[in-house]
């Protein structure tokens, strides 16, 4: 319990007298993950209306694959990641291993699957009624889509918040190909693993409630669009 | 048109998400390095795969801040085993490794991928185990104290243990160098019954484990300052030959990959090995551990 309420002391002294480090970590957290769901929100909420509203050969497969790949493990994507842009790999004239662009880059592989997949379902939970009623009152495709992409909105914020937590809350891959290095890759959770290797359980857990309080200023902010869209 | 709004927030949106990755990648570093402005220039930034031991310890973040205000130069640090540093400094994806495994760093040079290996500071492996000692290992040389504790683990595994790093480290090479010296086939130790944990894990983490079992275990001194107070596990073989462990850097060799920045790497060896510098390795860690962590390598026997 001391521990516990120690860390949390830690927390609030180190964002209120503004440590350097941990500003820098929580910047390239929040900076990380933004791009990566709003990269990935924008192309991977219209590819799964498009899935949706188009029937094709192997739909109901594809789908299965896309939900599969919810369980993608970040490590996994991460190597991937990391042999391509290794040096010795086919996109390593880049140069951009061990940089925020490559842990984005990861990020968007691992949450895309999360924004397809659940853009679908939460289409597939508008009622038929709406489309219906938008086709009947003389609306064209393009709007009945909107239309029903607007009655979906719920279940597609929910998606985003999903991708979110993934990309803020995962290490595998963000220290595999962000190299967890000060003052440009380290972020929260691969600052918390070093400080945790080196015995310093305070400053980690502080760091971790750091975390989640970020993570709840998202949820109160995407709550709050909810109320009012 | 009703239904357009939804349309053209989208489109907005669209539009600000593509300003925004415009700006990501046109610098991905710029946001933290803020105060640092000569600093994005790629070829001014040093990259060094570095064993944990010498990270952890807080060595590099203050040797790093002297050397980057000295010669307006970056230092970017990343850490891993010496078996994941050697890797990345084999495919170029760093421009030096420092490591502690004498005939990895061997192998190293003699494939080409590195000129010459610098040793810049050194200290001792640490045995440490319960302080009731069941195998009576204490004040004997580590080869006799390898020979015991495998002898004991095997006759009563429930009293004496050893728990491994088990992750192809510079520690876990010299565990098994000292197997191996001790007359034991390494697969045959890690094979021979419970009494030998290989736990995969950092060498913080690994302290941990062996406390809560109960075990011997092989340390660097650096690791086990920062862990001491948490352990009851006590220090019982510290010196001798077989536990020196000598800390060398190598300047990635650029013939292999011409993107290497083997100019800088030698600037920053230099510095390691100038006076000044050795005198910070050997003062390193007395204020906050009461003793010093490294010796500068001044005088060390070419080993």
């Amino acid at each position: 319990m001391d521990l516990l309420l120690d860390s949390l002391s830690t927390a609030l002294r180190l964002i209120i007298t503004g440590d350097r480090d941990v500003l820098s970590i929580t910047a390239t957290t929040l900076f990380i993950s933004i791009i990566s769901i709003t990269t990935s929100s924008m192309i991977f909420i219209p590819i799964g209306s498009y899935i949706y509203f188009h029937e094709f050969p192997g739909k109901s497969a594809l789908i299965t694959l896309i939900q599969t790949l919810y369980s993608l493990p970040t490590v996994f994507v991460g190597l991937m990641v990391f042999l391509v842009f290794s040096n010795e790999g086919p996109l390593g004239d880049t140069r951009i291993l061990f940089s925020k662009a490559a842990i984005i880059i990861g990020h968007i592989i691992l949450i895309s699957p999360i924004i397809t997949g659940l853009t679908i379902s939460a289409l597939k939970s508008v009622p038929a009624e709406i489309r219906d009623t938008a086709v009947s009152m003389g609306a064209n495709r393009i709007q009945t889509i909107l239309a029903m992409i607007r009655e979906a909105r719920y279940g597609i914020s929910t998606a985003i918040i999903l991708g979110f937590g993934r990309a803020i809350s995962e290490i595998g891959l963000a220290i595999i190909v962000g190299g967890n290095i000060r003052y440009n890759t380290r972020t929260l959770t691969t600052a918390m693993s070093l400080e945790t290797s080196n015995g310093n359980f305070e400053l980690s857990m502080a760091l971790g409630i750091i975390l989640v309080s970020l993570s709840l200023g998202v949820n109160i902010l995407v709550g709050l669009l909810r109320e009012r869209y | 048109m009703e239904n357009l709004r939804p349309l053209t927030a989208y489109c907005l949106l669209n539009l600000l998400g593509l300003l925004v990755l415009v700006g990501c990648t046109i610098d991905s570093v710029e946001t933290d390095n803020a105060n640092l402005p000569h600093l994005y220039d790629d070829s001014k930034s040093l990259r060094v795969a570095t064993t944990t031991s010498l990270y952890d310890t807080g060595l590099w973040d203050q040797i790093e801040h002297i050397f980057e205000n000295q010669y307006k130069l970056d230092v970017e640090f990343i850490t891993g085993g010496s078996g994941k540093a050697i890797q990345l400094g084999e495919s170029g994806d760093t421009d030096m490794i420092t490591i502690h495994d004498y005939s990895r760093e061997q192998a190293f040079i003699s494939n080409g991928y590195g000129n010459s290996r610098e040793p810049f500071a050194y200290n001792y492996f640490l045995i440490i185990g319960p302080e009731e000692d069941p195998a009576m290992i204490r004040h004997m040389d580590a080869v006799s104290a390898f020979t015991k504790i495998i002898e004991k683990g095997k006759e009563n595994p429930g009293s004496v243990r050893f728990a491994s790093r088990g992750d192809e480290s510079g520690t876990h090479s010299r565990e098994m160098l000292l197997w191996e010296k001790a007359g034991q086939k390494y697969d045959d130790v890690r094979n021979s019954g419970r009494w030998y944990i290989e736990a995969g894990s950092g060498m913080g983490a690994l302290l941990i484990l062996s406390n809560d079992e109960s075990a011997y275990t092989l340390t660097d001194i650096g690791t086990y300052l920062v862990y001491k107070d948490k352990l009851e596990l006590v220090p019982l073989v510290s010196i001798g030959e077989d536990l020196l462990n000598i800390y060398s850097a190598i300047a990635v060799n650029s013939t292999r990959h011409p993107n290497v920045k083997t100019n800088l790497s030698e600037i920053f060896i230099e510095f390691l090995l100038s006076d000044e510098t050795q005198r910070l390795i050997a003062s390193f860690g007395i204020d906050e551990y009461g003793t010093s962590i490294f010796s500068p390598v001044a005088g060390l026997s070419d080993k």
